[in-house]
């Protein structure tokens, strides 16, 4: 099998499953609907496995065309792979999380009636994800893009009879439809400039454009790279949820947990990461942007960790923790550490996961009560989901030898070293960040899996559910005992446990220092002299974890998981007293309204928009548009037609008529014209209302 | 004059054809009516022979047979082919409609068979005469088909209205091509051509005459308004396979024909006939959007529908240079697709007593019918121009021919008069997908090989539509090769 055809099965394997079982669901059944779909997800991990293996034992990168759907004025509309090293590692990430996904479904989504239609659509998801990762332009890009937009739109929606899983995907698919405006006119600008939709070539020539200079407005110009690469960034924010267009993650929770995991921590919210990795040439030309980058990453990292802390909705927790990690990412890239958020993509993907898919087993567990006031002590009773639970949360704080503690100190040491006027704040962001994520990461480690075993004592009250769309029992009653969810969760859990320690350790030596991104991501080590610095301090991963006894992030985050374990076991009252405190300051409410980004929104420009739609729809809709143009459209279209019906009698010698005085009509005009009947005027009037050029 | 002068081997698709329908029309009258399945396989078997006929005739320089009455180019040869695959659908699809209804009889075969060798010659003559007789072979086949059920009614009200608003239109293409003779004293097309356009010998003002009478003869052919009236009423009395017989393939060799009188014989006047097909392109567009919204019938609608794809293919006429006629090439021979798929819609669902011609009759067909309402979608949204099916293709590849000869105005024009005729064509859709069907979902006529034949048409409307250049450029070669520019 030659190399272009494996690039080829790695989507299609999971769209041919998706396709079988979103069609022919009905027909085929259950098992055989997870079976086609889990075998595609495995097809398409095998093979990227291999191209990994392939690029690692010094394979060359594919850069090539597979199809042209078409062309218009020069332009190439393509689908062409581009793997290299970077996608590769994407490639992998993608599908092993699905394939862990789709066998933790089987177990997750037992009951529910949509079975097939949720493994059709997350097969889906994989392929479009693929799309993405694999594009060698920006169409193709722009297609993925908006196709895992769309899948995720479908799946925060699965269970599409609850209000708020509706409105939940609703502002879900508008958010996005900001950052994906952003990013179409960025797409727009590359091509108005460098007049071709594909990578290599955009990148060969970005250099030349460097001080290029655009006049959007009169009398102001800019830079054309920085404007091209804020407004590919807008997108990125967009789809990795970075502020202020963050408000739609923490609602896509509504979804079932396994996409929880898959789309909204691991690997589409990435996507936007991704993309700045990958247009690394021409971010690096553009300071403006970059530092615009950095602020927007730190904002994200620090501020939505502190809205974890008050959540009590285990999802919500998780869910925050991946706004603040995504933060995270992005100022690494900020910093040019391009590699750096590439590495905690990687392993924040598979912590991520692995805890979102614990919060989904302690659901289960607790008969789909998501409230972690509810819980406590289920370390006994689901001890798998506790050991998995315990191990993805100390990779998430960065504790040494984890997998997120080898790319966080990265990118908290990336930041220290950078010269962007943003770096001083973003450092400070990324620190108190440790703490804050460490504090709430075991708040709610220690009340869902320690302490008293709180659903006993207490009634129900409002919980979240994550229920399947029908109102039977939810909770545990003060009698049941949480039980350990099926081997097909656990092992799951498991197998994500294994890289979220390890992976870190094994991979930060080639990934960071080690030239595996030579070539594929683009550094200007003159002025961006990070990732050169850090280069010249790294003496392997054993020597980082004992400089790290000498710096400030370990004790951050031991400071913050003490907190927790005096705030939440030892002395709950604390908590209680800060939280008045904080109350009557206000701040408590600024939390709550989540810094009222979403008031803003929905008060503020939806209320407007629909103000102004409003007027739009009375004036000119409903009187203009509606009253005149359309109805009075469709009337005469109506007159017309029952006009020319009128003519159409059924007569024979009707026809006959017809077809004389056509011929007739021609005969008088055209011979007319060639004699000159009607006068020069009216003869070149015609010609010139025909031909307006000619 | 020899044998071997008369370079029959040009024609030896057509003299196969000739020879085997005769054949079939002899055989069939030992045929019983129980056997007549024989008829049909053998009249597919002569299609085949004479596609591959074709197929393998096929070469890049014109070639003359019959001193220069007979011409073999390329854009003869795939138009002739697409007639062949055109027939053959009707055959296929036709087959049980007819069974049911008392036509599945040899005169089907036979007169098909002779429809198609008129509109091969048409598409081959090169001399008016030829043109006239291979136009005349195919009209009277089809005044013969449409009344082909004889105690109905309908069928030989629309085969009456046929037959004598064709005779007045054969009457006023030969006054035309008469006074083109006169006009240059020549019925070879590329002499006349030569008279006109090089020698300047001819004369202009007889010559303006006939072409106004030859539009005429075609107009009606193609059923562009004003000349358009025969095409409901014939549509909806035919017969279904003989409605999908009139609205495919003899669409292709109008086109063919066209080209031989418009583009070669008076090419010396491309801007008088540009303003005449200008003008039955816009009334084409207009009327038949327009009135096909008021239909209620879905033969009728197909009709006016019908009326209006043939604006679209004026329009590409009409720009008179190679890029015009291979768009319109390449959109007759996608409409003759998308039509055939239509019309084998349409007899799948109906049976004995029951046309499915009525628009109700598609209501919540996705329900009952799941696999061919999606086909029949398929249908609709390349008819409709929806963007990846071939219709979107065909009309891109027309408005840009014209959107090139700067008339903006007039690309304006068809697209808006799109946007009125894609509502029809979604309001199927609709019926289909979001209407609760009326009354027990009803057994499905035909045989698997029609059904999978059915299938790979609609889905081939997509397919095309995925990898539309390499027909594009089949077809713009033939142009190019077969018009001395």
């Amino acid at each position: 099998m030659d190399m272009k055809t494996i690039y080829l099965l790695i989507p299609l394997a999971p769209l041919f499953g998706a396709i079988i079982a979103g069609l022919f669901g009905w027909a085929i059944g259950r098992r055989a609907a997870h079976c086609v779909t889990i075998g595609g997800v495995a097809v398409s991990f095998a093979l990227s496995a291999y191209v990994l293996n392939h690029l690692l034992s010094g394979g060359e990168a594919f850069n090539g065309t597979v199809y042209t759907w078409l062309t218009i004025n020069g332009v190439d509309f393509n689908v062409g792979f581009l793997v290299d090293k970077l996608t590769a590692m994407m490639m992998c990430v993608v599908t092993f999380v699905s394939l862990m996904v789709h066998i933790y479904t089987i177990g997750y989504m037992q009951e529910d009636p949509g079975y097939q239609r949720f493994f059709s659509y997350i097969s889906l998801f994989t392929f479009s994800m693929l799309m993405l990762v694999m594009a060698n332009n920006f169409v193709q890009l722009f297609f993925g893009w908006e196709a895992v937009g769309l899948v995720s739109y479908l799946l925060i929606g699965f269970w599409f009879k609850r209000p708020t899983a509706t409105f939940a995907n609703l502002k879900a698919f508008l958010v996005n439809r900001v950052g994906d405006f952003g990013f179409l006119l960025g797409i727009g600008l590359v091509l108005a400039y460098f007049g071709s939709l594909d990578y290599a070539t955009v990148f060969a020539k970005a250099p030349e454009l460097k001080d290029t200079t655009i006049t959007l407005m009169t009398g102001h110009t800019w830079s054309l790279m920085a404007v091209t690469c804020i407004l590919l960034f807008v997108g990125a924010m967009g789809k990795s949820a970075q502020f202020p267009l963050h408000v739609w993650l923490p609602d896509s929770m509504e979804g079932p947990t396994p996409i929880s995991a898959l789309i909204h921590a691991a690997t589409m919210v990435t996507a936007g990461i991704f993309m700045v990795a990958r247009m690394s040439p021409m971010f690096e030309l553009s300071d403006t942007a970059l530092n615009f980058v950095l602020v927007i990453g730190a904002i994200t990292a620090l501020f939505m960790g502190f809205l974890g802390i008050i959540q009590n909705d285990i999802k919500r927790v998780v869910a925050y923790s991946t706004l603040s990690q995504l933060g995270y990412m992005t100022v690494a890239l900020g910093v040019s550490a391009y590699s750096v958020a590439a590495f905690h993509l990687m392993t924040h993907a598979f912590f991520k996961a692995l805890l979102f898919l614990g919060a989904g087993s302690v659901i289960i567990g607790m008969h789909h009560d998501q409230d972690i006031r509810n819980m406590g002590g289920l370390r006994k009773y689901m001890p798998i989901t506790w050991i998995t639970s315990l191990l993805g949360s100390l990779a998430l704080i960065g504790t040494p030898f984890f997998a997120g503690f080898y790319s966080k100190d990265s990118i908290i040491e990336a930041v220290e070293f950078s010269t962007l006027p943003g770096a001083g704040f973003a450092h400070f962001a990324v620190l108190a960040g440790v703490f804050v994520t460490a504090f709430y990461s075991f708040r709610m480690y220690f009340l869902v899996f320690h302490g008293k075993e709180r659903w006993m004592e207490k009634g129900h009250h409002d919980h979240h559910h994550d229920d399947h769309g029908d109102d039977h029992h939810h909770g545990l009653g003060p009698n049941d005992k949480p039980h350990e969810s099926p081997w097909v969760v656990t092992l799951p859990l498991i197998l994500l446990a294994i890289p979220s320690v390890v992976i870190g350790y094994l991979a930060i030596e080639p990934m960071l220092y080690g030239g595996f991104f030579d070539g594929v991501i683009s550094v200007n080590h003159e002025s961006h002299r990070a990732m050169e610095m850090m280069k010249e301090e790294f003496h392997g991963p054993l020597a980082m974890v004992t400089h790290a006894f000498s710096t400030l992030p370990l004790y951050l985050a031991i400071a913050g998981v003490a907190a927790a374990y005096v705030f939440y076991l030892v002395k709950p009252s604390i908590p209680a007293a800060i939280d008045r405190f904080f109350s009557a300051i206000g701040v408590r409410k600024v939390l709550e309204e989540k810094y009222y980004m979403d008031h803003l929104y929905i008060n503020g420009f939806a209320a407007a928009g629909r103000a102004v739609g409003t007027v739009l729809w009375k004036v000119g809709d409903a009187l203009l548009i509606d009253g005149l143009i359309v109805n009075g459209a469709a009337k005469l279209v109506g007159f017309v037609s029952s006009a020319v019906r009128r003519v159409q009698t059924g007569y024979i010698y009707h026809y006959a008529f017809a077809m004389i005085i056509g011929a007739l009509g021609f005969i008088t005009v055209w011979l007319g014209a060639r004699l000159g009947w009607f006068g020069p005027e009216v003869f070149q009037w015609v010609v010139g209302l025909l031909y307006p050029q000619a | 004059m020899t044998w071997t002068s008369l370079n029959a081997w040009v024609a030896a698709p057509e003299i196969f054809l000739f020879c085997a329908t005769c054949a079939i029309l002899l055989l069939d009258l030992f045929v019983s009516d129980a056997k007549r399945g024989f008829t049909h396989w053998l009249s597919l078997a002569v299609l085949v022979v004479t596609g591959a006929l074709l197929v393998r005739g096929y070469h890049a320089a014109p070639q003359y047979a019959f001193s220069h009455m007979f011409v073999a180019d390329p854009l003869a040869t795939l138009a002739k082919v697409g007639m062949v695959v055109g027939v053959a659908l009707v055959l296929i699809y036709g087959r049980s409609y007819a069974a049911d209804r008392g036509i599945f009889k040899g005169e089907l075969y036979s007169l098909a068979l002779f429809s198609l060798l008129g509109m091969m010659v048409m598409a081959s003559a090169i001399n008016l005469l030829t043109l006239y007789v291979g136009l005349e072979l195919l009209s009277l086949s089809l005044y013969a088909l449409v009344a082909l059920r004889r105690d109905s009614v309908e069928s030989t009200e629309a085969a009456m209205k046929y037959f004598v608003l064709g005779a007045l239109a054969s009457g006023m293409l030969l006054y035309g091509m008469s006074m083109l003779y006169g006009a240059t004293a020549s019925l070879n097309v590329l002499e006349i051509s030569q008279r006109l356009m090089v020698e300047q010998s001819g004369n202009p003002l007889l010559a303006t005459f006939g072409l106004v009478f030859v539009v005429t003869g075609i107009a009606f052919k193609l059923g562009a308004v004003p000349f358009h009236m025969w095409v409901p009423d014939v549509y909806q009395g035919a017969p279904t396979p003989i409605t999908q017989l009139i609205g495919s393939a003899p669409k292709l060799a109008a086109f063919a024909f066209t080209i031989r009188l418009l583009a070669q014989a008076m090419e010396g006047f491309t801007p008088e006939w540009r303003s005449m097909l200008v003008v039955l392109a816009v009334l084409s567009l207009a009327i038949g959007n327009l009135t096909a919204i008021a239909q209620t019938n879905i033969k009728r609608m197909f009709a006016y529908s019908t009326i209006s794809h043939m604006g679209f293919l004026l329009l590409g006429i009409l720009v008179g240079n190679v890029v015009g006629y291979s768009a319109a090439f390449f959109y007759a021979v996608t409409y003759m697709l998308t039509a055939a798929a239509g019309f084998g819609v349409v007899m799948l669902l109906a049976r004995q007593g029951f046309e499915a011609d009525r628009l109700d009759d598609y209501k919540g067909l996705a329900r009952t019918h799941p696999w061919f309402a999606g086909m029949l979608l398929l249908v609709m949204f390349s008819m409709a121009g929806v963007p990846v099916f071939v219709g979107f293709f065909a009309k891109l590849a027309v408005l840009k021919a014209v959107v090139d000869l700067g008339m903006v105005w007039l690309a304006v024009f068809a697209v808006a008069m799109s946007l009125i005729g894609a509502f029809y064509y979604l309001r199927v859709v609709k019926l289909m997908y979001f209407d609760e069907p009326e009354g027990a979902a009803a057994p499905l006529s035909g045989c698997m090989f029609t059904r999978v034949v059915l299938s790979l048409n609609c889905l081939a409307l997509l397919g095309i539509g995925l990898f539309p250049n390499d027909l594009l450029l089949l077809l713009t070669n033939a142009v190019e090769f077969s018009l001395p520019i």
